[in-house]
């Protein structure tokens, strides 16, 4: 159980009504999150009551799609007792007061599942207290309905609004001792309940950072170097200055952080079409550095070359491979491989700014924005105290948003400017500026015996380094699956030098690593001759909880039975094994454990004849916890990771030359489509289990299973990603 | 240069270059910032309004070209009944997640079901196509044209 020191306040709010406030303070509840650490947690809640009743309850962390917005103020209300048509949503700013302020990792679900809602029970049990007060009756004679306090024993009522006042003035409950509901009384959680921002959506109502208008704004580009890290030689920029509409055009000189400020030259003009015309009459020398072995090609020759020598480290030795190869009775050997991939948030990065006084005022559709408050603080000399930053509605996070460089880059040219900027970057800029998904390569081989069980298991994995260390999100654990399953397995890793900047991405190692390991699994699933789910089950062994080694990620386990159910019911919903399909189509399954969150799918794929795919259905199992909180919301999260993880195994992959990404736009870097799109059924499996995240589980799974229904489908295994560069067609 | 062009109805003048895109006098000019702007190069769809009831690429679209052409964007799509029923079947069916590129797709929906008042699987895949969605809510976008097809005929 959680255990925290709380601190609840109330307040009388500005015009009347009952502001609550709570901060929590304490470790991490080691039993439900994946990342646990000394004061780790720190979360904080928001409610106001009008006496009109109305309810306002402050979204503290960041909407970037994943509808936590909703999820949130959902969990508070549930246990403050009010009808969900009286709640209205506020979007918080960045505010210390609301610690936690973060969307990243699935992590929103498990952190505030048990938090908010006491958030909500503390304000029901103080507006009974005031009504018990009233009516001189015991608080315990008393209970309420949706807005209001009752006695039943005299059939008394009051209204929340008529309360609120005296609620106030109530002392705060101990957070721990507060009775919460039984969920068998949920109103709100558990009820499909729909996004209330979506009347603004569909009317073009401006509510995204790039919709972003202050007054006397001017626009800017910024141009960088494509080698990343390049550093600014010269440039014509006293030319730029007389062009159309350019009100200021001037180098910045960064530094070597490639998340931070970086040198480049901005151009400021009356519109950001006007800017981002004269930045094309630029012409820049960099210094781009050694980009010596910097492309796709050498990456991949390297990558073959070391996977001929021993892993530069262990990651993990049980048992003792070579002689659980020796026993086997097939023994394969296969090289996988994914590409770099960037976030393509369809809301290029941008980001609104304005200094004046000695102040800084941040508009920023951001993932995470404290870092970047104190990212601005650090590079422009700025106290923390000076800073505000806005949280607007963010057009796609998917990982991209955790990191603030457009934050700091607009706040540097406001600065240098004097007036409001709003700085957007092109297409271009973004998928040539991003922090990339890494590549990587999997040099892997399995052994079978001969009752068809997996003995025995290897990787290589060959990924890339930066500075001397393993870059970021390219790194692979010692519990990846089916490690700890296997009685002689071998991981191990090298690296290669790389200058391009990588970070998570949506189920950040897991969208690369899930593909490999579920491809080759099926592909040992099929030397063997043995059905893919029956040789998943046999490797999952008995329900039993398999613990976590010590180390930076220790989480809850894996837990073999849930596992085994979501593979269960997918194959039940999916009819696996028992459609009779037509030749060219075939059924793929997958299951990974990302996030908390345990998942299988199934994927039917057809190919024909000239190799083009059609994705016909997927199916999509999942478990996470006891309550899905919102099943509308839980359901298109899903369905979009899930497609997400289609689109990216049909048509996305980044080419490396000289140190720069190929690729700048749509034409060649290909997002799903809807002439792609099957249809996705989701079903969940509710067990006893912690609530926990549904942002990135469903993701990893959906790659590795479109790959093995085309298997299924073609007889050809696919090993390298994307699909779009495969030739699949009958005669190849 | 001096422009009138008719957005939803309204003349509106501006003083641009002949080149600016339609998408920047939108968003910048005339302040209808419900237009996006995703890739520059007619790409992704988020820029998409319609031009004499077409749906075009606002962000390929000079403003010398508009002319006398009558430009509707997503803040006055639902002042014609087809916007106001794909809208309400956008609200009931729940389609956006970020919303970022929902606009566009309302506006390319509204001109399939307003030439096309009830589109087969096919019509959509054809119609919207040119519609990007990074949360791929595709299944949403799909079950929402054929209901506001519905609440067409009803």
């Amino acid at each position: 159980m959680l255990r925290r020191r709380n601190f609840l306040k109330a307040s009388l709010a500005a015009g009347g009504g009952l502001l609550l406030t709570a901060t929590l303070r304490g470790p991490a509840g080691a039993a439900t999150l994946g990342t646990a650490g000394p004061d780790a947690v720190a979360l904080n809640a928001y409610v106001r009551i009008a006496p009109s009743g109305q309810v306002t309850i402050t979204a503290k962390n960041p909407e970037i799609g994943q509808g936590v917005k909703m999820m949130l103020p959902m969990l508070i209300a549930e246990e403050l007792d009010v009808a969900w048509a009286d709640v209205q949503i506020e979007q918080a700013d960045l505010d210390a007061r609301y610690p936690g302020q973060v969307a990243g990792g699935s992590t929103a679900t498990p952190l505030n599942w048990l938090p908010m809602r006491q958030v909500g029970a503390a304000g029901r049990q103080m507006l009974i207290a005031a009504a018990a007060a009233q009516w001189g009756v015991p608080a315990h004679d008393c209970a309420t309905e949706p807005g209001k306090v009752v006695h039943p024993a005299s059939g008394r009522s009051l209204t929340y609004g008529a309360l609120a006042s005296q609620a106030a003035a109530i002392p705060v409950p101990d957070l721990a001792k507060l009775p919460l509901k039984d969920p068998k009384s949920f109103r709100i959680i558990g009820q499909p309940t729909r996004n209330i921002d979506v009347p603004r959506i569909v009317t073009g109502q401006p509510m995204f950072g790039i919709d972003v208008s202050v007054p006397g704004m001017l626009y800017a580009v910024f141009q960088k170097c494509d080698v990343h890290g390049g550093k600014l030689v010269s440039s014509n920029v006293a030319a730029i200055r007389g062009l159309p509409g350019v009100r200021a055009a001037f180098e910045v000189k960064g530094g070597a952080d490639l998340r931070g400020l970086l040198d480049g030259v901005a151009v400021v003009a009356d519109s950001w079409w006007e800017a981002n015309r004269a930045r094309q009459q630029l012409d820049i020398i960099w210094d781009e550095g050694d980009i010596t072995g910097q492309s796709s090609e050498s990456f991949a020759a390297t990558a073959a070359r070391l996977a001929k020598g021993k892993p530069e480290s262990s990651i993990r030795r049980d048992g003792d491979v070579a002689a659980g190869f020796a026993k086997a009775a097939h023994v394969i050997e296969a090289a996988y491989h994914y590409p770099f991939l960037s976030h393509i948030n369809l809301e290029p990065q941008n980001c609104t700014a304005h200094y004046a006084d000695g102040r800084m005022e941040i508009w920023a559709p951001t993932q995470n924005p404290a870092p970047g408050s104190k990212l601005v603080a650090a590079t422009l000399g700025i106290p923390e105290s000076a800073i505000k930053v806005h949280m607007t509605r963010v057009g796609g996070g998917f990982g991209r948003r955790l990191s603030n460089d457009y934050m700091v880059e607009a706040a540097w040219i406001a600065k240098v400017v004097g007036a409001p900027v709003k700085l957007v970057w092109t297409r271009e800029d973004d998928m040539r500026h991003d922090f990339y998904r890494p590549a990587g390569y999997h040099f892997f081989k399995g052994g079978v015996d001969a009752n068809g069980r997996l003995i025995a298991l290897s990787d290589h994995f060959v990924t890339f380094s930066q500075d001397g260390a393993i870059a970021a999100s390219a790194d692979m654990g010692p519990t990846e699956f089916p490690a700890r399953m296997i009685d002689h397995l071998d991981y191990g890793v090298s690296m290669i030098p790389l200058r391009a900047p990588t970070g998570p991405l949506r189920a950040p190692r897991s969208n690369g690593l899930g593909f490999a390991f579920q491809s080759f699994l099926d592909e040992l699933a099929h030397t063997a001759g043995r059905d893919p789910v029956q040789f998943a089950l046999d490797i999952l062994g008995p329900p039993r909880l398999l613990p976590d080694p010590p180390g930076p990620r220790v989480g809850p386990g894996f837990h073999t039975g849930r596992m085994r159910g979501v593979i269960e019911l997918v194959a039940e919903k999916s009819g696996w094994g028992k459609t009779k399909l037509p030749k060219g189509t075939g059924m793929g399954l997958a299951y990974y454990f990302s996030h908390l969150g345990y998942f299988a799918e199934v994927v039917q794929a057809t190919v024909d004849a000239e190799g083009a795919i059609v994705v016909d259905k997927v199916w999509v199992a999942g478990d996470i916890g006891s309550q899905i909180i919102n099943p509308l919301n839980a359901e298109h999260q899903a369905q979009g990771a899930a497609l997400d993880g289609i689109g990216t195994a049909l048509g996305q992959g980044l080419h490396v030359r000289d140190g720069k990404i190929v690729q700048g736009n749509f034409d060649t870097v290909l997002p799903l489509r809807m002439r792609q799109s099957p249809p996705v059924e989701v079903h969940f499996r509710v067990t006893e289990f912690p609530p926990t995240g549904l942002g990135e589980p469903a993701l990893p799974p959906a790659l590795p299973a479109l790959a093995n229904a085309i298997f299924a489908a073609t007889g050809k295994r696919i090993r390298s990603l994307p699909l779009k560069d495969q030739d699949l067609s009958a005669t190849a | 240069m001096q422009y009138v062009i008719e957005v939803n109805g309204t003349a509106r003048r501006v003083d641009v270059d002949g080149e600016t895109p339609l998408l920047w006098v939108l968003r910048d000019k005339l302040d209808l910032k419900g237009t996006k702007f995703g890739c520059g190069a007619a790409q992704c769809g988020a820029c998409t309004v319609h031009m004499d009831g077409q749906p075009i690429r606002a962000c390929q679209t000079p403003i010398a070209s508009v002319g006398t052409a009558r430009i509707t964007t997503i803040e006055a799509i639902g002042q014609t009944p087809v916007g106001q029923h794909v809208q309400a079947a956008w609200i009931e069916l729940d389609v956006p997640q970020c919303g970022y590129c929902q606009a566009g797709q309302i506006m390319s929906a509204t001109a399939l079901l307003t030439h096309t008042p009830a589109p087969t699987d096919h019509d959509i895949n054809d119609a919207m196509s040119g519609n990007l969605c990074r949360c791929a809510t595709y299944t949403r976008i799909r079950a929402a044209i054929k209901r506001a097809a519905d609440l067409g005929r009803t």
